[in-house]
Order: structure tokens, then sequence, then C-alpha cells
């Protein structure tokens, strides 16, 4: 069934967008990731234009994240008290981001340099993971536990430090604000809602348990998404009602069973999944990068509208 | 004396230009893009209108184009550097028409000179301009040959010769496709007869080309009340989001 969407201006198969975003709303919930570094690219593969893409898929993020966030709620597994000190920073970040998108922009390589942030921040962030969760994996087999807190140092010497009781710390609040605003720049510039980060940064930087990081990022994703959509929807015109509603209805089923799927599986095999699904994209992308493309050329519409 | 015959002469020239005129039929004068739109084919018929009999010499032969809305576009170029593909010059195609395909009676360069080519800018590398380009960067023409590679690619530039019908030399008929990612506008429709390669005659006419119903409603919503527009597709994704979320939970309890 083809459909016709009216700001992308292309047609396209409304079952293939209801696959994507099904598969894509599994990993959603499961890792508790947007999903956008993800759909972002497939939706470039399938026709849809950059800037629409990009827009759009903030749009979409807010629905599988909000659906994702509730059943979470459910479980109590989102620490809201740090959810709301990483928001603050996240849309401090995001206005930033959008600031040095704009001048990248100016300068005409604003394509490469969110490639190559991809690459650099999906490669360093996959292999950091896979090799902590293989060794966490390995420890775990041999009945040794290990309750490691590793920069509990200088996080415990920063000043202003809260009670986050959900997740059970004590720290100050100028880690996670730091984390906030870094993962609010990249969303803005990668377009992208920036949980596979912010996941990373939260189990390793501050020390979460894993089960709280997954409700608390998708807590701050809907709102920093849901800002980046209402500035592109009123600065760039670019977000399609139609093509996001037809990738929400695939990605919010998906985002509920992958909650599921997450909840019964050992939280370091989890990890292991996220971390070579990182690797994957992050391979393929540099590939593109390092390859002779088969069209040198390529067009974009004058003036930017 | 001199001026008489010039005036003679101007006298007799829209004569003969009328000597053979298009008369043109179109199955649809107006595409309607709606949620289910997946391209259209639109079918171009006509009739040669002539007080004389079909003159000597070589036969009547048939142009049609169909030309969407013209639009500047950035053309730029991969280069190697530090051993990843970056986009280093770039050109901008003055006007390139987002939408271009011909169809001819016989063999191209059979149905038209080269100079009414230029004078009528029917072929797709006389439509593409790119006047002011810079001429600094390294094979300027290669960029607007890029373009029409690329769009004949996506099948939004054609040619397609010998499939205009030519009956009598009277009448002739042909139907040309559009894709379904079309630009919203007015598409020109050009008919032209020759004969040895020179115009005897030309016809236009507007195809309008215009998105209809719902995606008219969010189309222009989007444009003029933005802030409303992006509320809307928030609330839309949380009540999906919160819908589905529900709707799993009962499923679940059952």
């Amino acid at each position: 069934m083809q459909i016709y969407l009216p700001i992308a201006e292309v047609s396209v198969n409304a079952f293939l967008l209801f696959g994507l975003g099904g598969m894509v709303g599994i990993l959603s919930g499961m890792f508790g990731v947007g999903g956008g570094f993800l759909m972002t690219p497939l939706l470039f593969f399938i026709g849809i234009p950059p800037a629409v893409a990009v827009a759009t898929e903030a749009n979409q993020i807010v629905a599988s994240s909000f659906s994702g966030v509730l059943a979470h709620f459910r479980r109590r597994t989102v620490d809201l008290k740090m959810g709301t000190v990483l928001l603050v920073g996240g849309l401090t970040g995001a206005a930033l981001g959008v600031v040095v998108f704009n001048y990248l922009k100016s300068l005409g390589q604003v394509d490469l340099l969110v490639k190559l942030c991809y690459v650099v921040f999906l490669g360093i962030i996959g292999s950091l993971m896979f090799i902590e969760s293989v060794n966490a994996l390995r420890k775990s087999r041999k009945g040794t536990t290990s309750a490691k807190r590793r920069q509990r140092g200088w996080i415990h010497a920063m000043p202003f430090k809260m009670r986050f009781r959900t997740s059970g710390l004590y720290i100050s609040v100028i880690p996670p604000l730091i984390v906030g605003v870094f993962v609010g720049i990249l969303s803005a510039i990668m377009g992208v809602g920036g949980g596979f980060i912010m996941v990373p940064a939260m189990i390793y930087l501050l020390g979460m348990p894993t089960k709280v990081v997954v409700g608390t990022s998708l807590f701050q994703i809907i709102f920093v998404t849901a800002f980046t959509t209402m500035l592109h929807a009123t600065t760039n015109y670019t977000v399609d009602v139609v093509l996001a509603v037809l990738l929400l209805v695939g990605g919010v089923v998906g985002a509920q069973i992958g909650t599921v799927i997450g909840a019964r599986m050992p939280a370091e095999q989890l990890r292991v999944l996220l971390a070579a699904l990182v690797l994957v994209v992050c391979g393929k992308l540099a590939l593109d990068l390092l390859l002779e493309p088969s069209e040198l050329y390529s067009l974009g519409a004058a003036g930017g509208h | 004396m001199v001026r008489l015959i010039f005036a003679l002469c101007l006298l007799c020239l829209p004569a003969q230009a009328a000597q053979e005129q298009v008369v043109l039929g179109l199955s649809q004068d107006r595409v309607s893009i709606t949620a289910n739109f997946d391209g259209s084919e639109i079918l171009i018929f006509g009739a040669v209108k002539r007080e004389a009999p079909i003159p000597e010499g070589p036969p009547l032969e048939v142009i049609v184009s169909v030309v969407g809305p013209s639009e500047p576009v950035i053309v730029r170029r991969k280069e190697r550097k530090f051993g990843i593909w970056v986009n280093s010059d770039s050109i901008e195609v003055d006007l390139a028409p987002s939408f271009y395909a011909v169809a001819t009676s016989a063999p191209f360069d059979d149905v038209l000179s080269r100079t009414e080519d230029l004078r009528h800018r029917v072929s797709i590398e006389r439509a593409i301009r790119s006047v002011g380009a810079d001429m600094d960067v390294q094979g300027a023409q290669e960029f607007a040959a890029a373009v029409i590679r690329i769009r004949e690619h996506e099948g939004l530039y054609s040619i397609r010769e010998n499939t205009v019908a030519v009956d009598e030399q009277t009448l002739f008929r042909t139907s040309i496709e559009m894709p379904a990612d079309l630009t919203e506008g007015d598409y020109q429709a050009r008919i032209f007869l020759t004969r040895g390669g020179r115009v005897v005659s030309k016809f236009e006419t507007a195809i309008d080309v215009r998105k209809v119903g719902l995606e008219r409603f969010l189309y222009n919503m989007s444009r003029q009340q933005p802030v409303w527009y992006g509320l809307m597709s928030l609330v839309i994704a949380i009540a999906a989001g919160w819908g589905a979320s529900t709707a799993f939970r009962l499923l679940r309890e059952k």
C-alpha cells in the first residue's frame, strides 16, 4: 500500500514503514535508546529527504519513548529526580546544539561532520561497552560478584550533592548536568534522542544501576526530542506528521514488546547485545566514508528551505 | 520598396506559421496528489489542423514534452581527502526542472536540429541552465551532467524516442508517466510539430499538479501555523504512545 507523504513529498510503502517502526521500537524498549541512530539512516535509505527524516524521527522518538517510559513507571524503574537534572542539562545542550548545527551548515560540511560524529561516538562507546560487558559476563560466570564504583573518587569530591533515592546515589549534580548538556548538543547535531550515549554515561560515569538507567533515559529523551520537534517544526517546516504516525504505530507496539524482552534478559547480556548493535551501525557508516561512492555527485536544494 | 517587401514578409510569416496547427486533448489537465497517490499516467493526444493539403517534403514529426516547475539546485562533488570521501566542490545550477519528460515520434536527432533545440530548449541538456556557474571549479559541465544522470536514475528525467504514434501525418498520441514523488506546481505540456528538423508549429498548455484533501490541509498547516502543527504532532505522538502502552497492559492482564 503506497502512501504519499505531504511534507517529504515522496510516496512510500506503508507496510515498510510499519516494519521499520516495529523493529526499531523493539530495540528502543529493550535498551532504552530512542532508536534514532538506527531509524534516521534507514529513512535515508528508503528515500526520505535527510532534513525531513531527522525532524520526523525526533517526533517519532517522543511516541516510542513515552510508550516505553509508562512501562518503566509501572515497574518503578524511573529516577525522576535524576531525570529532571539530566533534562535541565539536555534542554540547554539542545539549544546550544542548534546553534552549532547552523554554524556547521554555513560551512557547507554538515553531512560529513554528522557522519563523523556517528562513527567516532558509536565506535568509542560500542567498543567500551563491549569490553566492559564481556568482562562482566566472564566474572559473573566465575561466581565473583563485582560491585565496583570506579569514579567514586572525583565525583564524590564535587559540591552541590543531592540524594537520588531511586538510584541509590548521593552525588553532586554537576556530573549529571554535564552529561545532559553533552547529550543535548549531540542529539541536536546528530538528529537522535541520544540514549546510546546517555545510557553508557549513566552506567559508567554516574554509576547508576542498569535497571534504572533505561527508564530514566527514556524519561529525559521524551522532553528533549519534543523540544527538538518544535524547533524543527517552527524553523525548517520539516516534520512530516503522516510519516511520524506510520512509524510510531509500529514503534509504540515494538517498544512494548521490547520492554518485556528487556525485563526478562540479564543486564550483562543486554549490554553485550547493545554494544554489538552500536558497532555494526558504526562499521556501516565508516565503510560509507572510506569506500568510493558509486555516485560522486549529490543534489541539494539551493538556499536550503 | 525594400520596406514594402519586408512588410509583406512579415504578413506572410504568421500565415505560414499557422499552416499546420495543433488541436490538443489531454486525458486530464490536473493531477491530484492524494494520500494514496502513486504516480500518474497522462494521455496526450491531438490532431494537426491545416487549411492546405499536406505539404511535400520530409514527413511531419511530433515532440511532446512535459516540464515540472524549475528550482535552483546545488550539486556537490565528493573527493578523497585524508582517506575519506568528503564533499569538496559545489556548483549552483540556476534552473533545473523538477520533472522533465520528452517523447518523440522518431530518433531525437532526426526530429529536431541542434539550432532549433537551442532556440526552444527541448532536450534535457538544454532545459538545464547553469549561467554564472563558477568557472574555477574544474569540469563545470560535469556538474550539469550529474544533475541529469541522478534525476534520470530517479525517473524524474526521461527522453522516450519513438513513443509518439503519428497516423497519416495528422493524428498523434502518447502517454507520459509521472512518478510518485512529484513537486507541486504548474507543469507545462509543450507540443512541437517539426519537418526536417525545423519546428513548424508549437502549442503549450498547463497541467496542474496539486495536493488535495488531507495532504493539502497538513501541508498548509505546517507552513502557516507551524507552532500548532508542531504541538499537534507531539499530541499525536504522546497519545499513540500512551494508547499502545495501555492497550498492552490490558492485554497482558487478561
